[in-house]
């Protein structure tokens, strides 16, 4: 039976090597035309979500469904042919290289050259800068310019779901303000977004729903809105100071 | 007050583009002082020349009434002067304790192992909350620990005045509070911070002086709330 998510993690375990493990049962679902955005504190397991998901780092239990079909131990390349893009921490743009072989290469995979034609025209038109600096070298492009070549190169392949972390380290308030509109976009295009971001209050203010991690699970979920009202989750995550007594796992 | 880090008509170049444009500014000793501006703007640039990562290719760099323009980056350690990076430098595969020994071990890696070292080193990591760790490999901390294993690391050579590039740089908000308390501490121990950092909120409630740079030069300075309104940084930086 078709599933209302594009993303289902279940129950996942993962962790790196031998130590202990990063995430502990841990639930997530993304609905189609949703932003939902992971957030809590360093080390809560939020960038480990992005890796098992993108096929980076297996899991040792739990399973993981895309559009209903699971995809669970698949390698990094077939989860980005089942329709998961990882868009990396910081950046990732080959500097030396032109926006339009940075795109480009998004599109590897594509066979058909119209079908190549018609992307690079989608994401062109998406975020305008792209075209405009189509021929730069991508290294002389500002950061947050360099974060929507980053976009761009992970629509070229249509992905269903497109994994964002931290889009906006390392950017000023104004790119910031840019590049959460245009994570805003992605999704009006059609591409869900499961965004992790340690600006948690303007994650929320963006994201349609949100998931508060600590300790490798999911505490609190629920629309964005609502969490951002919370006044617990204010104090122990939006910037508060931390309280004494850790969250409620029933809430 | 005089006598602090300042830079007289300090220029670098890459190539035709040219990232520090004559800057000549000069930071408040004692204080925490920050410096805010765009991406692009010169800002790590401007750290890499004061603290010799980068050689400028003209203007001056005084500290405490001495010319150190062009100094290698040990000597100005030396100096006095720390600082951290925006990307975290750590060892990976190296505990975290010895990840702050190295700092220590100019003599040699046996010297550092003393038990005097061993207990500043440890005293630093309960200082920055994460003594807890001082057995892990460094990489399997995660990004807001080793930015504090980093900030300790600068520690353990007890400079006078620090340099930290975007401390709350993909640090959550609680440990952003950690970070702000604990630099407050040290300023009021005597040490002078200067921070380049694009959470506002951090900037304007612990900082004393602010800098702001756009396209290499200082557009604007003074007190934080008169920056802040500021036409100047509003349009360039703020974007409000």
């Amino acid at each position: 039976m078709a599933s209302d998510y594009l993303l289902e993690l279940h129950g996942i375990e993962a962790g790196y090597g031998r130590a202990a493990l990063v995430l502990r049962g841990l639930t997530v679902r993304v609905p189609a035309g949703t932003i939902v955005c992971l957030v809590g504190p360093n080390g809560a397991g939020k960038s480990t979500v992005l890796k098992v998901a993108s096929g980076l780092l297996a899991p040792r239990a739990g399973r993981i469904l895309v559009d209903s079909t699971d995809v669970t131990g698949q390698r990094p390349q077939q989860m980005l042919a089942s329709g998961l893009a990882h868009v990396l921490q910081g950046h990732s743009v080959f500097r030396e290289m032109t926006v339009a072989e940075n795109v480009l290469l998004g599109g590897y995979t594509l066979r058909d050259k119209a079908v190549v034609a018609e992307r690079v025209a989608f994401v062109q038109e998406l975020f305008p800068v792209v075209g405009e600096r189509w021929k730069s070298l991508a290294g002389l492009l500002s950061g947050g310019q360099q974060k929507q070549v980053e976009f761009a190169r992970s629509l070229m392949v249509r992905p269903k779901v497109v994994l964002l972390d931290e889009p906006s380290m390392g950017l000023d308030p104004k790119t910031t303000s840019t590049v959460f509109e245009q994570v805003v976009r992605m999704r009006d295009a059609g591409t869900a977004v499961l965004l992790v971001e340690q600006n948690a209050r303007r994650a929320l203010e963006t994201a349609d729903i949100g998931c508060v991690l600590d300790l490798g699970t999911v505490h609190m979920s629920g629309p964005a809105a609502e969490l951002l009202a919370d006044p617990l989750l204010s104090e122990l995550y939006l910037g508060g100071r931390p309280a004494e007594r850790p969250i409620s796992p029933e809430r | 007050m005089t006598g602090g880090l300042e830079t007289v008509e300090l220029t670098k170049s890459f190539g035709g583009v040219t990232a520090i444009d004559a800057a000549t500014v000069a930071f408040q000793p004692g204080k925490v002082n920050a410096l805010i501006g765009p991406n692009g703007s010169g800002k790590t640039t401007f750290f890499n020349c004061v603290t010799g990562m980068i050689r400028p290719d003209s203007g001056r760099v005084r500290y405490r009434d001495h010319d150190i323009t062009g100094r290698a980056p040990h000597r100005i350690a030396r100096a006095g002067i720390g600082r951290s990076f925006q990307l975290c430098r750590v060892f990976p595969r190296m505990t975290v304790l010895d990840n702050l020994l190295v700092a220590v071990r100019a003599g040699g890696l046996r010297s550092s192992r003393n038990r005097a070292e061993m207990e500043r080193a440890r005293g630093w990591l309960t200082r920055v909350g994460i003594d807890h760790l001082e057995h892990a490999e460094a990489r399997n901390l995660s990004w807001g620990q080793q930015k504090l294993l980093e900030l300790a690391g600068v520690l353990m050579a007890d400079p006078e005045t620090i340099l930290l590039d975007e401390p709350a740089g993909g640090v959550n908000p609680a440990l952003i509070d950690r970070i702000g308390a604990l630099v407050r501490e040290l300023n009021a121990e005597g040490r002078t911070f200067l921070i380049v950092e694009h959470n506002m909120d951090m900037v304007m409630s612990l900082c004393d002086h602010v800098v702001v740079f756009d396209r290499g030069r200082p557009i604007a300075q003074g007190p934080p709330a008169a920056v802040k309104s500021d036409p100047r940084v509003l349009e360039a930086y703020l974007g409000v």
